[in-house]
């Protein structure tokens, strides 16, 4: 049956192809640009690093106190006292203080490079990298023993690799960076995760992966500067350039992780959070309860409003666009069935029932999303390639076609088109043969 | 002609008319807020900076290779090296005027703080973004001074910044803010560390580094300072009509003097300011170029809509237009019938559709950042809605208006 309703079908938009058109074109339109916003949120509002999200989590500690609070909420970032004490006394499985640094790779008589070249990187402890599973080409991360002597070690990305040593196993090799000589102890695979959560207020989207990763320890020992955000009380100065006065003050600059790998252990995290508030408290240095957090990597993302506002606005209004192209398409609908009630009526009459021309009818409107939906997918294809038009190029990037995205397209364009149809289907049924064919 | 015949055919197609009642209200809603949010980023990206834009140039390099600055010594070291790039650009034949500065409007490195009327802070505070330069940057940036006089040399210093200058130049926004009678030359206020500042000069219009919105946009001031850092900006003003030979002179010239330099990034290196105009509202002329997409496919898919089932309601009426007809209607008639109930029709549409524009516009400024919607853009949209609705209505009111009334007499 369902060939022959298909049949009907196609032969009924062929007698209006005008109408015809009109459908699959506003389909296709309002599907279209809902999926192409949605791509750009999806990539911009990804999780991660998805496997491991959940037993990543980043404590925030109230170091600032109630005056300096927005929304309740304790500063995003950690002081250095705290995150030094944190580190000290090593209560996750594994942890790590990490900030941005932004060293410059010097020039060599051998090298590739001619000039300076400025590194995008993050100062970290040696569990940074089996947490967040980073993957190597060579090598590996460095020891807990390099992190307490301060070793001059570095982690480079294979871009870097290739920058400065032409590729190849570069594990043992020294590298120049600001006249320091650093041992490379491993040499990344492509690794760019995005958002890229360690770095608070951060470019939490980029182009390309961090270009380097040293020793947070030895970075702070040379006064390697922070190269990213800090935040400071309202009234406190804000030390600026001077790396030194940073770390005395309590304006917040460091991001914090651990690795928590059970319910149970995220329990005893918390506890042990609002204890050393307390004890902070006792010894004076906060004046105030515990007023700490501990989130995980997707509940922290959210925390942060990382998707700019601009992207939920757009898919919100590309919603409304589909809406009203779903009304529109109602509409038609509604007066292209109730056009064929003669034709409804004589079907009825020969003994068609109403379960047929829901068939019948929902099919039609199946045929007008599959339409639809290939035109849509052909606009949604065109527009993630163009939204680097409208979007930076690093925002740009994170849209992508995947299987998934034509999937949905395609999924969305039939199943809205269906429900379009149901009541437009649902009138065609109720057309009462007797009275129909006594009017014609 | 009355409108009750018409209301009375309308209620024969409830669910018809409701559906286009509802799209009409829909598409006014998020066409009104899609207007106003492009209109708001046209206006943003068109609010001049305060400075002469054309032929401005900004140049943001460090030296990797350059001392700590932690102590007197290496800060002087620093502050010869800057000099010395001060020097050479201004020597150069493309170059009108050359000055120190950390930063400049849009470019969304900046620093900040809060001025007062007391030593001790408290009171009446104005928010402001700080730009440390010498007495060169009023002028090479182009401001108009409205009082006072520029920095002179001796009132230049250098080193390590902080906001704690004998002598500031404020924009007429900060000024206006700390003295409303207007009498803030020469007046003694109080910058972060609580040190006494007389303001000896006030600009028209200075923009801060930052891009995104703020209450503060325009409290900008000028601080005699230049920064010793291990990087350091400058502000060029090239000759008229020579800003790209300029920009290749500063790049030969700079790397000549000290090759050992970076200038990494998007925000550093060499730039003309209306690129970094450009970069610094991409996203605004992106959104804005996405909602007038958005609006263009909606207003086309309701008045394509509205073609659409006005076509199918005069298929489905043509014998009752020719018995009307018949019975002596004029052909203008037939066109006004179908007219006056497309407006009864968008009429409410229109109404609903201001109240969701509305409704739409306090939901998304409960949620993100967003203004209240004026009334003008619901206006606005209401007579272009109405008149979408008559234009989209003609050509099936027109072929209606053309059925002969001998279609009356036909059987069906």
């Amino acid at each position: 049956m369902f060939g022959y309703y298909l049949e009907l079908a196609v032969r009924s938009l062929r007698r209006s192809p005008g109408l015809t058109a009109l459908m699959i074109l506003s389909i296709g339109f309002g599907v279209a640009a809902s999926m192409t916003t949605y791509s750009v949120f999806r990539g911009l509002s990804g999780d991660p690093i998805p496997w491991k999200s959940s037993r990543l989590f980043m404590p925030q500690i109230d170091s600032w106190g109630p005056g300096d609070r927005f929304h309740d909420e304790p500063p995003d970032a950690l002081d250095y006292a705290d995150a030094m004490a944190l580190m000290r006394q090593h209560r996750a499985t594994r942890q790590s203080a990490i900030y941005p640094i932004g060293p410059s790779l010097m020039p060599t008589n051998t090298g590739r490079n001619r000039g300076p070249v400025e590194l995008d990187g993050y100062a970290v402890y040696s569990e940074f990298f089996p947490m967040l599973d980073v993957p190597f080409h060579y090598g590996n991360g460095w020891s807990v023993d390099d992190d307490v002597s301060q070793l001059p070690v570095a982690v480079i990305s294979d871009k870097l690799n290739q920058q400065v040593f032409g590729g190849g196993n570069s594990v043992g090799k020294t590298i120049d960076i600001d006249n320091h000589d650093y041992r490379i102890v491993g040499v990344m695979r492509d690794w760019n995760l995005q958002p890229r959560f360690f770095d608070i207020e951060g470019g939490y989207y980029s182009v390309d992966g961090p270009d380097v990763f040293l020793s947070f320890r030895h970075s702070v020992a040379i006064n390697m500067i922070n190269a990213g955000w800090d935040g400071c009380r309202k009234g406190a100065s804000d030390p600026q350039g001077d790396f030194v006065g940073l770390q005395n003050s309590d304006c917040v600059w460091i991001a914090y992780m651990a690795e928590l790998d059970d319910v149970a252990a995220v329990q005893r995290y918390r506890q042990y959070l609002d204890d050393y508030a307390s004890e902070q408290q006792k010894a004076g240095r906060f004046r105030w309860a515990p007023n700490n957090r501990l989130r995980d990597v997707p509940a922290f993302l959210d925390h942060e409003h990382i998707v700019p506002s601009d992207t939920k606005v757009s898919l919100l209004v590309a919603q409304g666009l589909l809406i009203v192209c779903l009304v529109n398409t109602v509409g038609l609908l509604l007066a292209k069935f109730l056009r064929r009630s003669g034709e409804i009526a004589v079907r009825r009459a020969l003994g068609a029932s109403r379960k047929a021309i829901y068939a019948q009818f929902l099919t039609e409107a199946g045929v007008i999303g599959v339409g639809g939906g290939v035109l849509g997918l052909l606009f949604t294809v065109m527009g993630v390639f163009s939204v680097d038009q409208v979007l930076p190029a690093s925002y740009a990037v994170l849209a992508r076609i995947d299987p998934s995205l034509l999937l949905l397209t395609l999924l969305l364009a039939v199943t809205a088109t269906l429900v379009a149809g149901v009541y437009p289907t649902y009138r065609a049924s109720r057309v009462q043969p007797a009275w129909q064919l006594k009017a014609s | 002609m009355t409108v009750h015949p018409i209301v009375a055919a309308l209620r024969r197609h409830k669910v018809a008319v409701l559906l286009i009642v509802l799209q009409i209200a829909l598409t006014l809603a998020i066409v009104a807020n899609a207007i106003f949010i492009i209109g708001q980023r046209i206006e943003r990206m068109d609010r001049p900076t305060g400075a002469d834009e054309n032929g401005l140039i900004w140049i943001l390099q460090g030296w990797p290779a350059a001392p700590a600055g932690d102590d007197a010594a290496t800060i002087e070291q620093l502050d010869a090296l800057q000099r010395t790039d001060l020097a050479t650009l201004r020597s150069l034949p493309d170059v009108q005027d050359v000055a120190a500065s950390t930063s400049i409007p849009l470019l969304s490195g900046y620093t900040t703080g809060d001025i007062t009327l007391n030593a001790d802070q408290k009171g009446l505070s104005v928010h402001a973004a700080y730009y440390y330069g010498d007495q060169h940057l009023r002028p090479t940036l182009g401001l108009q001074l409205i009082a006072g006089r520029d920095f002179d040399a001796g009132e230049i210093r250098h080193g390590r910044a902080h906001a704690d200058s004998p002598v500031i130049i404020v924009s007429k926004p900060v000024a206006d803010a700390l003295f409303p009678n207007g009498d803030a030359l020469g007046q003694t206020v109080y910058q972060d560390d609580g040190k006494p500042s007389t303001i000896v000069g006030i600009v028209e219009r200075l923009q801060t580094p930052r891009r995104s919105e703020s209450t503060w946009a325009f409290n900008s001031v000028l601080e005699p300072f230049r920064d010793d850092e291990s990087w350091s900006g400058y502000v060029v003003r090239a000759r008229p009509g020579r800003v790209q030979a300029a920009m290749r002179e500063v790049r030969q010239a700079l790397f000549a003097v000290n090759p050992m330099r970076l200038m990494p990034g998007p925000l550093g290196g060499i730039h003309a300011f209306t690129e970094m105009r450009a970069r610094a509202y991409r996203s605004d002329r992106g959104m804005a170029l996405l909602m007038s997409v958005i609006c263009v496919i909606l207003l086309s898919v309701t008045a394509a809509g509205i073609v659409g089932l006005t076509s199918f309601w005069v298929g489905q009426r043509t014998r009752q237009i020719g018995v009307r007809r018949a019975l002596g209607a004029r052909r203008i008639d037939i066109r006004r019938y179908f007219q006056i109930e497309n407006l009864l029709i968008a009429g409410g549409g229109v109404v609903a559709g201001a109240l969701f524009a509305f409704g739409l516009n306090a939901w998304l400024m409960t949620h993100y950042e967003m203004t209240r919607l004026p009334v003008c853009y619901v206006g606005i949209g209401v007579l272009a809605m109405l008149a979408l609705g008559q234009a989209a209505v003609l050509v099936p009111a027109r072929r209606a208006s053309n059925v002969p009334p001998v279609v009356a007499t036909r059987s069906v």
